[in-house]
């Protein structure tokens, strides 16, 4: 029996227990003397002010969201290459149209200006 | 089939057949022989990486006129064990307001997505943890999961530095997934399938060879996909001080680190599979299929050099440089070589080997040229532009 995603799952377990099993050894080994001077926030040597959970730029999240709407999409195209030797000229050249709506749509995204970092 | 000709396969199965001896069903025992071997091969990734913390100090010591680690061992090769110890007796210090669960999850994600790569890198015909049919979908898979911790662990420190990291992160190492995402698919394109295997067993030409232009964007958005220098605005010393580790400290960095490292080395052997032939060398491969191992942990150890001269030769970029980089140049050239992979594919499909790869390259040439046209191009219209504001702006302080 040859199952392959047997194997990723046991792999994902293996690769999950590495790491916990150095974090809790370093658990096990190291000091424990927490005080609140130690465990406050990093700031270069000044005391934060506020909360640290800020609102930040939203042209951040404006990136996160074209790129979303690429990486679907991409993904469409990996069992039209693969297949490609097979594939009829028709959906060949139907592959090259959905790239050709894509870039369209990174040309509407530039357009709006929304890839500028201001 | 003999031990001396395929020593993993012969193995498992007589390790398999021990285990039915003992009472145990077929599923049970076969689990049991994949826990043993993906165990193995974790540890010895592991030990790698530990090797590789040694290569990296040494290495940025010549780049930077030092000598490096030499006083711990031979060459300072017992260095990385003494490093390890001391992270390990380290305090475990979480910050006071920190969000525990996902603080203390990220650096197991960020090494163990690492890891993950390992189950489907073929290190020989013969060695290999799996064979997807998928392999190259989940390469980008894994490779997501790692940019996922990064974001974990910005989030989770409430500290501000860390925050403001994860927001680059959000905007740049998953930008770069795009055309490494589109780079991808034409090594699919040229082997018909996504197995790692099959792409290596195909390359009788290297696939650098038919699409360097390929081979280039990938280098390029894989080491801002590790967010390795130039690209690691994520965590720039600088500005942001570590950026999303800055509140990690003792064996939780050294989780993030040895991630880093190991995730370097991964992409060298990647980039040696989808573009350099993988573990074959021009026959040298039949010999024995450890010494495929070894070609392939060679010319891997190439690329993670490639990456690290890189990473410390050439300056960070600003963050709107390195999304317009990306955006707009990158992304439209990943989708034009695409497009002209594909069509010569299928033009030159049945032609001699020869006219084809010459075909190929050509045409990553002539797209690569065109595209620097239009750079020229366009940055010399923008210039002028600029230039005809200031000289109005001249003429009205003239007045």
């Amino acid at each position: 029996m040859h199952n392959e995603w047997l194997y990723i799952g046991v792999f994902l377990i293996v690769a999950g227990f590495i790491p916990v099993a150095a974090l809790v050894l370093a658990w096990v080994l190291g000091p424990k003397k927490p005080n609140p001077i130690k465990q406050s926030t990093y700031e270069c040597g000044i005391e934060t002010v506020g909360e640290s959970w800020v609102q930040f730029k939203a042209q951040y999240y404006v990136f996160a969201l074209v790129f979303l709407i690429f990486d679907v999409e991409t993904v469409f195209l990996f069992p039209w290459a693969v297949t490609l030797d097979k594939l009829p000229l028709f959906v060949v050249t139907e592959g090259i149209v959905f790239i050709g709506i894509l870039v369209a749509g990174l040309l509407y995204v530039w357009r709006k200006g929304l890839l500028e970092w201001v | 089939m003999n031990f001396w000709t395929d020593p993993v396969n012969v193995a498992a199965e007589w390790l398999k057949d021990v285990f039915i001896g003992w009472g145990m069903t077929d599923p049970y025992a076969t689990a049991l022989v994949y826990l043993l071997g993906a165990f193995l091969l974790v540890a010895l990734v592991m030990l790698l990486d530990v090797f590789l913390v040694w290569v990296e100090r040494k290495v940025v010591a010549r780049f930077q006129d030092r000598i490096g680690p030499n006083r711990v061992g031979p060459f300072g090769l017992i260095q990385p064990f003494a490093d390890i110890i001391k992270l390990i007796i380290k305090e475990d210090i979480t910050p006071a307001g920190a969000d525990k669960v996902v603080y203390n999850l990220a650096p197991v994600l960020s090494l163990a997505s690492v890891l993950l790569l390992w189950a489907i890198l073929p290190l020989s015909a013969l060695v290999y943890g799996v064979d997807l049919n998928v392999a190259v979908l989940y390469l980008v898979a894994a490779g997501a999961l790692g940019t996922l911790a990064v974001i974990m662990a910005g989030w989770s420190s409430n500290n501000k530095y860390a925050l403001l990291g994860a927001f680059r992160t959000v905007a740049q190492m998953i930008s770069f997934e795009i055309p490494m995402v589109v780079v991808l698919l034409i090594p699919t394109i040229l082997t018909g399938s996504m197995s790692l295997k099959t792409i290596v067993e195909r390359q009788d030409i290297w696939y650098v060879v038919l699409t360097p232009l390929g081979f280039v964007i990938f280098l390029i958005s894989a080491i801002a996909e590790l967010g390795r220098a130039p690209f690691d605005l994520n965590e720039a010393e600088s500005e942001i001080v570590a950026g999303f580790h800055i509140e990690y400290s003792g064996m939780k960095f050294g989780l993030f680190y040895a991630g880093e490292l190991l995730h370097a080395f991964t992409f060298g052997g990647f980039m040696a599979v989808l573009f350099f032939g993988g573990y074959r060398f021009f026959g040298l491969e039949q010999i024995h299929p450890l010494v495929a191992v070894l070609i392939l942990m060679v010319k891997a150890l190439l690329g993670y050099w490639v990456i690290m001269w890189i990473k410390y030769t050439v300056p960070r970029i600003r963050i709107d440089h390195m999304l317009a980089l990306n955006w707009k140049f990158l992304t439209p050239l990943a989708f034009a070589l695409l497009v002209v992979t594909a069509v010569m594919h299928r033009l030159l499909g049945g032609t001699q080997p020869w006219v084809y790869a010459l075909g190929l390259f050509l045409s990553n040439v002539v797209l690569l040229l065109a595209a620097l046209e239009i750079l020229r191009a366009s940055a010399r219209r923008q210039r002028r532009q600029e230039e005809a504001v200031l000289s109005a702006v001249a003429e009205t302080a003239g007045h």
